[in-house]
């Protein structure tokens, strides 16, 4: 009977879903109504804070399109990992830095519908919960940190480690998320925690490391040409 | 491009061909496709309550649109550069004139 189910269950679950999100139809309704229900307002917001950016500056329109597209092809980039298996960065901490965390909650999820309706990665079901990790949890994460970290005064530092983390934390948010969604029936939530930890997380740490990297390279680049560019959304 | 930079970029290189070396037999899907599993060991009676309206027809389908987001956002972020290494070239040049 169990080995009817599992084979059932193979031919359900779609054979490519290579999304590092989580999955059309994978969270149960209840729980993807609240995650869209916690993303609106941070989303809402957004939308204000890019016709800000684009009534105050409308020369920084370029350098806008410019972060969504280190997005767009960062999150193309499948990257082998150590573990075996693959993901992508996230490529939102260098937009975060540059316009401030709510302004990638938009152009993330930009990127995040055009995947799941062109390529079947994620899902529309889903969209609240994955513009949660990785359009909200890990741009706030991304600016704080470099806010933070350029106290010292080391800005290469400061961009890699608000890059670095802001990718981790996207998945260990996705990790956190699928553990509500689906508690271990004899451990409990945490132990699925740390099961789904051990395979995006994990997965992501060499990623992250690439993620931050770029981030680095490319920001400089951008200040090298442009040095009235106000850091940390402070313009 | 300073030396930090190339140093990053070529220690990003060497992170992916590691990767590829030590784990050499392995399948490197996605990480979602090892996370169905565990969501299928966990609960065995779940299945998705909706489906994605289109997928892609096949894999080289995939591998097109996918290979055309990056394509996209490449084009953009080479556009910008462009931009910026245009205007500075263009002040360094009106001043030569001048002279």
């Amino acid at each position: 009977m169990r080995f009817l189910m599992v084979l059932i269950l193979v031919f359900v679950i779609p054979s490519f879903g290579f999304s590092m999100h989580i999955m059309e139809g994978f969270l149960p309704p209840a729980h993807a109504t609240f995650w869209y229900i916690l993303s609106i307002p941070f989303f809402t917001y957004g939308l204000f804070a890019i016709r800000k950016i684009l009534k105050e500056n409308p020369k920084q329109k370029m350098l806008l399109a410019f972060v969504a597209a280190f997005a767009f092809v960062l999150s193309a980039m499948k990257i082998p990992s150590v573990t075996g298996s693959c993901s992508h960065p996230t490529g939102v901490g260098l937009g975060a830095i540059i316009f401030g965390p709510t302004t990638m909650t938009v152009l993330g999820a930009i990127v995040l519908l055009f995947q799941a309706l062109l390529l079947a990665h994620g899902g529309i079901t889903t969209l609240g919960a994955n513009v949660f990790s990785m359009a909200i949890v890990g741009p706030l994460v991304s600016y704080f940190v470099y806010k933070l970290l350029m106290k010292t005064g080391k800005r290469t530092l400061a961009v890699f480690l608000a890059a670095f983390l802001g990718d981790l934390l996207t998945y260990v948010t996705t990790s956190f998320q699928l553990a509500l969604a689906f508690p271990d029936k004899s451990y409990g939530m945490w132990y699925s925690f740390a099961k789904f930890l051990g395979i995006f997380a994990v997965t992501q740490i060499p990623l992250a490391i690439i993620e931050g990297f770029l981030t680095v390279v490319v920001l400089d680049m951008i200040l090298k040409y442009n040095e009235e560019i106000a850091l940390g959304g402070e313009r | 491009m300073e030396k930090k930079h190339i140093y990053m970029l070529v220690a990003s290189l060497v992170i992916v061909i590691f990767s590829l070396i030590i784990n050499s037999g392995a399948e490197f899907a996605g990480a979602d496709g090892m996370a169905e599993e565990v969501i299928s060991q966990i609960n065995q009676d779940y299945s998705p309550w909706f489906s994605p309206l289109w997928e892609p027809p096949s894999g080289e389908i995939e591998s097109l649109l996918f290979s055309l987001q990056a394509a996209i956002g490449a084009l953009i972020i080479g556009y910008y550069f462009g931009i910026l290494k245009g205007k500075r070239q263009v002040k360094n040049d009106s001043g030569k004139n001048i002279v």
